[in-house]
């Protein structure tokens, strides 16, 4: 059965979904027509790849990582370069992609959260492109957490917005943009950073990272004559995980793992494994597994990856696990920082710690197979972000 | 003997009937549940109540209230802070009910009553006396979901309106509304504005004509002089964060000011 998801209304089987305030209704509705028509419109594509290959660098490659298949003995394993786009990682697909919507609408200003910096620096970069008005809300932990890219935020012409409310992370970095969307709802569109809030964002921030899958698939067919026989995704809110696999969907012979963060393991209270531990739940608008109490109320996510840090997951993730078509596993702090460790010193590559996650679990699940099948790893994004933490957890170490 | 009421959407639509028949407008204060202690809360149900609230609007502490501004936003958090939980503020309420005449509205986001069960969470709503719901985060396309287990408790489910709304939507929406239509006054979240737009009047004069139940406006309403201005041209006002600023300071006779401006039909 071919997969057709999600619904006109947004659903992905019971998760995704519109529950925002009344306010919004017209603004995603409005998004979700514009996006119709864009998706079909040829200028709109043909501009859209022009500024993909010339401005965001891709494609990017699909590595043959050579000295990591020898060290693990298994599968041939391949790295997806996701980290050698613009602005280091995958978020500049997407966007790429909502800026130029945005500039179709006639809406000159953008908003947008972030977590760990990546998605701010990417909607910040485009933003200068396309002369487009750019406020990010930052968590003010995040902001302490990540001076630097709070500094090439504005560098790039971006005003950032540190949030003190609730925990002062992504969750309400999230809340505080959409308050903001609600109070600029005429002029102002909002860049979701990942697949996450109502309908159309999950739907509209796969399709453009979907590129990402759809590279992959030809070029490992180029270099193996045959598709991959196993695919890896680190998930926080899930929009690298989703872009690679969604390509992937309908050939039943991959398999497909989503890698959350286990933090400093799932048997205590600092994780962020929301499709692990979670529960079905509705938070920034969308029905999706999330971490909560028994009253309802969210929990706080933890997990040394900033970008991982969130106690939501996408809406198509929930289905994909309720489903079975992908598998998600867990995986610690520690194990991260080792694969961190490990892919510097045997492939030259520095990885970010969302992208360790899904390198520990690869390593495992090629271990398992056979020599002459092979695996692919998106690494979404590198590590130079991370090299200050890393170096702190190791000294601590000590 | 006191009167014995069944309460939902009847008991609201009969207050407010009433109100309206006698040449007042409605005034709706808004307050978090828990925040400040139980005992506080229920004090303030019942001061509330005897001020002449039409009804009461009984905010539901949530972790991330994203159609909130600060104000409520911080009284939500020391409710949660304080371990304030839906079941409590069902029992506190049921304990108490009897003292309070104005009907009472529950003003929660999704998750929550989510969480709690939505069939069991309607029933016990029921049997807590109360008599009406706003649920901000949940758009009429979506009411499907909660729409039988209110009705099978008659319990009344509040529109929201906003001044986004699309006229097409507008009247829609306003049709499909029970007890009162909630009328969203800015663009923006909850919270003080110093002024109005000057096309409001327009706008209530034709949700007015949509609606078959009172229309309400609310968001921003700060001062006697707002629920003036605001109650010419909707069935009333409801007031939010100032009425919890007021209650923090104690300042009860502003809060009287407050619902004395309202003045007659």
């Amino acid at each position: 059965m071919t997969y057709e998801q999600p619904t006109k209304q947004g659903q992905f089987g019971v998760y995704g979904g519109q529950y925002v305030p009344e306010t919004l209704m017209e603004a995603v509705n409005e998004l979700e027509q514009a996006y119709e028509e864009a998706k079909n419109d040829d200028a709109f594509n043909k501009e859209l790849n022009h500024l993909l290959s010339t401005f965001v660098g891709r494609s990017t490659p699909l590595y043959f990582a050579k000295n990591l298949t020898e060290k693990v003995g298994g599968a041939k394993i391949y790295l997806k370069r996701e980290d050698l786009n613009h602005t280091g990682a995958h978020k500049i697909n997407n966007t790429t992609g909502q800026a130029l919507l945005a500039a179709k609408m006639g809406k000159r200003k953008v908003v947008a959260e972030t977590g760990a910096g990546q998605h701010g620096v990417a909607t910040a970069t485009v933003c200068s492109l396309l002369d487009l008005e750019c406020v990010i809300f930052m968590g003010a932990e995040d902001m302490r957490r990540q001076k630097l890219n709070v500094f090439r935020m504005e560098l790039l012409g971006a005003k950032v917005i540190g949030v003190e409310q609730g925990t002062a992370t992504l969750k309400d970095a999230v809340n505080e943009a959409l308050r903001y969307w609600v109070s600029n709802i005429e002029d102002t569109h909002y860049i979701m950073g990942s697949v996450l809030g109502p309908h159309p964002f999950p739907v509209m921030v796969r399709d453009f990272q979907s590129v990402i899958g759809t590279e992959t698939k030809e070029q490992h067919i180029e270099l193996e004559g045959s598709l991959p026989d196993a695919v890896v995704a680190c998930v926080g809110g899930g929009s690298n995980a989703m872009g690679m696999f969604y390509p992937f969907i309908n050939d039943t012979d991959v398999k497909l793992y989503g890698v959350e963060a286990a933090g400093d393991g799932i048997e205590t209270k600092q994780h962020a494994a929301t499709l692990t531990k979670g529960t079905a739940g509705v938070l920034h608008g969308s029905m999706m597994y999330v971490l909560q109490d028994a009253f309802g109320q969210i929990q706080g996510a933890h997990s040394i990856s900033a970008g991982l840090d969130y106690p939501g997951v996408g809406p198509e993730h929930s289905y994909l696990k309720d489903i079975e078509r992908v598998t998600y596993r867990a995986v610690t702090n520690e194990e991260a920082l080792d694969a961190f460790q490990q892919l510097a010193k045997l492939e030259g590559i520095i990885p970010a710690l969302e992208s360790s996650h899904a390198v520990v679990e690869a390593m495992k699940i090629a271990e398992t197979m056979e020599e002459e099948q092979s695996l692919v790893i998106c690494l979404s994004g590198r590590g130079d972000k991370d090299v200050e933490t890393v170096r702190d957890h190791l000294k601590k170490e000590e | 003997m006191p009167t014995v009421h069944t309460h939902g959407k009847e008991y609201l639509d009969t207050i407010f009937h009433n109100h309206l028949k006698q040449n007042k407008k409605l005034f709706v204060p808004y307050i978090m549940a828990g925040d400040g202690g139980m005992d506080q809360f229920i004090e303030n149900l019942q001061f509330l109540d005897q001020a002449g609230a039409s009804a009461i609007e009984v905010g539901i502490p949530f972790s991330d209230p994203v159609a909130d501004g600060p104000t409520i936003q911080e009284a939500g958090k020391r409710a949660l802070e304080d371990n304030v939980t839906l079941p409590a503020i069902l029992a506190i309420i049921k304990e108490h009910r009897s003292t309070i005449q104005a009907p009472i509205i529950f003003m929660s986001y999704l998750n929550p009553i989510l969480q709690y069960g939505l069939d069991i969470f309607m029933k016990d709503a029921k049997d807590a006396g109360i008599d009406g719901f706003i649920i901000p985060d949940l758009p009429f396309e979506q009411q499907s979901l909660i729409q039988p287990h209110l009705d099978e408790n008659e319990l009344a489910l509040i529109q929201i309106v906003s001044l986004t709304s699309s006229t097409q939507r507008l009247q829609t929406i306003a049709e499909a509304s029970q007890g009162f239509l909630y009328a969203v006054t800015v663009n923006g979240i909850t919270g003080s504005r110093d002024t109005f737009e000057s096309t409001l009047e327009q706008h209530f004069a034709q949700l007015k004509k949509y609606s078959n139940v009172p229309v309400l406006a609310g968001f921003g309403i700060s001062t006697p002089e707002h629920v003036k201005q605001l109650s010419q041209y909707a069935d009333g006002t409801v007031v939010g964060s100032k009425i919890i600023e007021l209650l923090q300071t104690k300042d009860f006779q502003s809060i009287k000011e407050l619902i004395q401006a309202k003045g007659e039909v």
